[in-house]
């Protein structure tokens, strides 16, 4: 470990290859947060199947590639295939567990990540597989740092669909229906907005934007049918940190908290990875409740 | 002949799901018409074969990964048991004592994890009566069942299970026909000594997945290393979950060592050789464990060249028997059953399959104790290689080989005896 | 009365029931043996869950401390099996409880869903750090010691020690349930605001209960470290993906914040999951994530809420009282 962090400063150009990879990850994390705030928000349920929709998408993707359609179209036909998906989803089972407990939703959709996990490895086998894209490789800094283009144009992409969402959102007409819908869906039943309908188009839309995420995913990195949970659990960290209603802040907490991952993967050892962003999380959760009792405290 | 029996000799239907079926789905699923047509074919093969009596079966068990992380890999287990066990029921099965038997292989699924793999092991053993256990994919599996079987004095023949610290416990009832793990990587630090002239130069970086397999695999490179006197600069662990290699490919890109290894299953290799390429790192020399399960030629084609691939067997190699004849022919076989080329997992599971049926044989007794003691001595050629057992139950008697991928193609480069190409130094030169 | 000695015969009945079985079906001993292991997880998972209202999705974490610590202290110990085996238990008890009591401070002021996935992510974490630690084993994990006696002594071993420690985790619950203590923690269920307004101690009275769940499961993880034999950090001793969901799914299973309600709940489930391995091989875990789907969605209120509901007159008084 001290090894690793010494060797930042023996080789200064290390720590920018490091931060930049994670960053370029961290923009993958953001777009499937972007689903997490969206259901979390408007339709009030902690999406557990987060993850295996980023894991499908990843799936659907090098399906259409293998069928012979051009790499990079395997996006929108990822989150295409995605939002399907996630329409039928919410009709077999979300709309049933809307109302009902917290705790009820997080169980159902867990289930509902057992069974696709399980669907998607006897379909298409529990090996790694990855994507090639074609693209070339960046080298800055004389070669000492690369970057694949292809995780760049992830990087740019996942910014676009956040700038998009939010245009979405706010102009449309769907996306003004979501936003009343979330603020008070009594009302909005009652001003003749199909509170139904929009549940179903919200929770199809999240699907997509995890499909496109898994799409880039298999090009720029590995997806495997057992990936989902820890981005199920990067999604939801980021939407604590950040606040449901605010994209700027997503955007910030992803990108964070990809290159927290990478440079703490790098100085304590790729294999306390995973733990450490789940400790991250636990961390997040108990500071953030120490704020809130503050906050109490001084109402008092 | 059994309806059952009929259903283990027909690998097509495979595939995990159904195909594998438990004893209990199998004698469900095969309905009445099923049954009347293996009588009617057994009736008329052993018409064809007037010196065979008809025959009983003996059961074996098995406990293999047909979902989770190893569902690959189990898969490649599940058919190089039934190709050896189809072809010697073909060949009349199996004659202890001056009768012949045929071989029934009852499958269960252990779901990847070591907790359901002892569980089914005694639930074999216990409620199914089977005497005789194939081992299950991976060191870990085999950890967790091996106290069982030798609790209950069965024999657990494995060919999957290859990390060392399985023969240092003592058993009694465990064999494994494949080398063990401190050989897996060994030909790789030996060749770079070799070339480098002085290997106290040497700078060796290592990163190994976080599981009993590849922590035996690096513990035995790292004696090779100390032996050599050569520098270890990089030591990771990889998680098991693994999907992005940077934070060590990081370092390396940093470091430049001589000499880059990875054991990671199949996802270690097929990650290494993308992310290399992908950031642009060029060694000398880059070792892995599991090319061939990770299809790395198939999957990356020219970024595959140069890597060299620790394996248990090649198709390449001279050894051959009496059943499948020729290594080649085994890949012939094998390829035209299943439509791909064998992965040595699948060759040294039928290589398992041959060693019991051996061991029954000369045993001339169906009794668990006296075919492990026959076990013991066993000592036969086949096309996997010669199998001898030590006091510790590991197969001595054969070596690992070592590949490069060069233009495509697979290449035993090492040892001497059987290679086939001349090892390329740096990785890619041509 | 009639009533209580027909109630002392079925009690009767069922004990003999529970000493016979290991001698009736021989054979399954072991699926017997994990029955009682798993009544023991939904039963500490009720003691969370339903009766004190927080869901904990990370409660294989204590199990898997006891698992370790008693591996380790059986390892370097150098005591004899049975002592060794003893001791270590009891330390895996101890050391889980107090794990719950030291995380208890953070976690437990967390409500709701936060605090199911605040254990969620503990539970997982655990699992990662002891897969990278050496004196644990890393990622090959341990090996238990060998049991000195015959295989059939161990089978029943194991049997008897697992169904006395889901017998006296069964017993020990009955009795909290009837005291104040009991009715306290049903009270921060309830409305944890208006519990502490009325002068409940709610971060003592949670750091409690937690910590003893985590007693009873350090103990089964102990003992089922031993009854498996090998100890993997991810599949066996953390097992967040089996275990620790199926503890949950069982208590819902047979009825939230009952008492008997876990224990059928995970008899229930344990046979149902036999069957489905049995059977279904391969899809067995698609199956197993429908039922969790079905079960949550139209049985919320598990087997003992759905027929309290029906024939709340046969309940009536029983299910408040114990």
């Amino acid at each position: 470990m001290i090894d690793n962090f010494l060797l930042l400063f023996d080789y200064p150009v290390l720590s920018a290859d490091l931060a930049l990879n994670g960053l370029l990850i961290g923009a993958v994390f953001v777009l499937a947060a972007f689903g997490m705030a969206l259901v979390w928000g408007v339709l009030n349920i902690i999406n557990i199947v987060q993850g295996e929709f980023v894991m499908l998408g990843g799936f659907v993707a090098l399906m259409a590639a293998e069928a012979g359609l051009p790499v990079l179209l395997g996006i929108p036909i990822a989150a295409l295939a995605l939002f399907i998906l996630g329409w039928g989803l919410y009709r077999l089972v979300i709309f049933r567990v809307i109302d009902r407990d917290l705790f009820v939703s997080v169980l159902a959709t867990f289930g509902l990540s057992i069974v696709l996990q399980q669907l998607s490895n006897e379909l298409f086998g529990a090996d790694v597989r990855t994507l090639e894209a074609g693209l070339g490789t960046l080298l800055l800094f004389d070669g000492a740092v690369a970057l694949a283009q292809i995780k760049v144009l992830a990087f740019f992409l996942a910014l676009g669909l956040g700038l998009l969402l939010w245009l979405f959102l706010k102009y449309s007409r769907l996306g003004q229906a979501i936003r009343a819908t979330a603020q008070n869906p009594r009302a909005a039943s009652i001003l003749g907005i199909d509170t139904d309908r929009v549940y179903a188009a919200t929770y199809a839309l999240n699907a997509a934007l995890c499909g496109a995420a898994g799409a880039l995913v298999v090009m720029a990195w590995a997806i495997h049918p057992y990936i989902g949970l820890p981005y199920t659990v990067r999604s939801f960290l980021i939407v604590i940190v950040a606040g449901v209603g605010n994209i700027g802040a997503v955007v910030a907490a992803g990108l964070g908290l990809g290159a927290f991952e990478n440079v703490a993967g790098f100085i304590f050892g790729t294999e306390y990875q995973i733990a450490l962003v789940f400790l991250l999380m636990v961390a997040v959760l108990v500071w953030r409740n120490l704020r809130l009792q503050r906050k109490r405290m001084y109402l008092k | 002949m059994a309806a059952r029996s009929k259903r283990a000799e027909d690998p097509e239907r495979e595939k995990s799901g159904q195909g594998g079926g438990t004893r209990m789905t199998k004698r469900k699923w095969t309905g009445k018409a099923g049954r009347r047509a293996a009588l009617a074919a057994a009736l008329i093969w052993a018409a064809f074969q007037p010196g065979a009596a008809f025959a009983e079966s003996i059961r074996l068990g098995s406990a293999i990964s047909l979902t989770g992380k190893y569902s690959t890999n189990g898969d490649f287990t599940q058919k190089g048991y039934d190709l050896a066990a189809k072809l010697i029921n073909e060949r009349g099965g199996v004659e202890v004592a001056g009768k012949a038997y045929t071989l029934e292989i009852v499958y269960y699924d252990d779901e990847s994890t070591p907790a359901r793999g002892a569980q089914l092991a005694e639930r074999l053993i216990a409620q199914d009566g089977v005497k005789y256990i194939l081992g299950p994919y991976s060191s870990g599996l085999t950890k967790a069942m091996a106290p069982v079987t030798e609790k209950y004095g069965v024999p657990m023949v494995e060919a999957n299970g290859a990390s060392v610290s399985l023969f240092t416990e003592g058993y009694q009832y465990l064999f494994a026909v494949l080398s063990t793990t401190e050989q897996y990587l060994q030909p790789v630090v030996d060749l770079a000594a070799k070339v480098a002239g002085d290997p106290s130069n040497v700078r060796v970086a290592g990163a190994f997945e976080n599981d009993p397999f590849s922590q035996d695999v690096q513990n035995g490179v790292l004696a090779d290393i100390k032996r050599h006197g050569m520098k270890m600069v990089i030591e990771d662990k990889l998680p098991p979950e693994l999907n992005d290699m940077s934070a060590t490919l990081a370092k390396v890109r940093a470091l430049r060592p001589d000499v880059l290894l990875v054991s990671g299953h199949a996802r270690g290799a097929a990650l290494a050789v993308r992310q290399l390429s992908d950031m642009r790192i060029e060694l000398p020399m880059v070792g892995l464990t599991h090319c061939d399960s990770a299809q790395i030629i198939e999957k990356f084609g020219e970024k595959a060249e140069g890597f060299l691939c620790a394996a248990q067997w090649a198709p390449a190699l001279k050894y051959s028997d009496p059943l499948f004849g020729s290594a080649a022919d085994f890949a012939k076989l094998y390829e035209e059953t299943y439509g791909a080329p064998p992965p040595y997992q699948a060759a040294e599971s039928a290589a398992a399959v041959m060693v019991f049926a051996d061991a029954f044989k000369r045993a001339g007794t169906l009794d668990p104790k006296a075919v492990r003691d026959a076990l013991a001595e066993t000592d036969m050629m086949t096309f996997y290689g010669p199998i001898r057992f030590d006091e510790s139950g590991k197969n001595i008697a054969k070596p690992m080989v070592l590949y490069q991928v060069q233009d495509g193609e697979y290449k035993v480069v090492y040892p001497p005896e059987p290679a086939e190409a001349e090892l390329r130094y740096p990785m890619n030169a041509r | 009365m009639s009533r209580s000695a027909a109630r002392y015969a079925a009690i009767g009945g069922a004990g003999l029931l529970v000493l016979a079985a290991p001698f009736l079906a021989p054979a399954f001993v072991t699926q017997f043996t994990f029955l009682w292991l798993m009544i023991v997880f939904a039963l500490t998972w009720d003691l969370m869950g339903g009766q004190l209202g927080y869901n904990s999705f990370g409660n294989i974490l204590f199990f898997g401390i006891g698992a370790y610590a008693c591996a380790v202290f059986q390892r370097d110990s150098g005591l004899g099996y049975y002592e060794a085996l003893a001791l270590g238990a009891a330390l895996g008890g101890v050391l889980a409880a107090a794990a719950a009591a030291f995380l208890g401070l953070g976690i437990l002021g967390l409500r709701g869903h936060y605090f199911a996935i605040g254990t969620l992510g503990l539970g997982i974490a655990a699992g990662e750090i002891a897969g990278g630690w050496d004196y644990v084993g890393a990622g090959s994990g341990m090996t238990v010691p060998l049991f000195p006696g015959a295989l059939e002594l161990r089978s029943l071993f194991f049997y008897f020690t697992l169904a006395a420690l889901a017998l006296a985790t069964f017993l020990t619950l009955r009795w909290l349930y009837g005291t104040r203590f009991g009715l306290a923690l049903n009270a921060v269920r309830d409305d944890e605001d208006k519990a502490e307004a009325m002068g409940l101690y709610t971060a003592r009275l949670k750091t409690a209960a937690w910590s003893l769940s985590a007693f009873f499961l350090g103990i089964s993880g102990a003992l089922a470290g031993n009854l498996i034999g090998f100890i993997d950090p991810r599949d066996v001793a953390f097992a967040g993906a089996t275990y620790g969901v199926w503890m949950v799914l069982m208590a819902i299973l047979g009825g939230k914040g009952t008492l008997w309600g876990p224990v059928i709940g995970a008899a229930v489930f344990h046979i149902t999951q036999e069957i489905f391995w049995t059977y279904l091989l391969g899809w067995q875990r698609v199956a197993l994530g429908l039922l969790i789907v079905a079960i949550v969605v139209f049985f919320p209120q598990g087997i003992l809420g759905t027929l309290r509901e029906k024939f709340p007159g046969r309940f009536g008084s029983k299910a408040e009282v114990q």
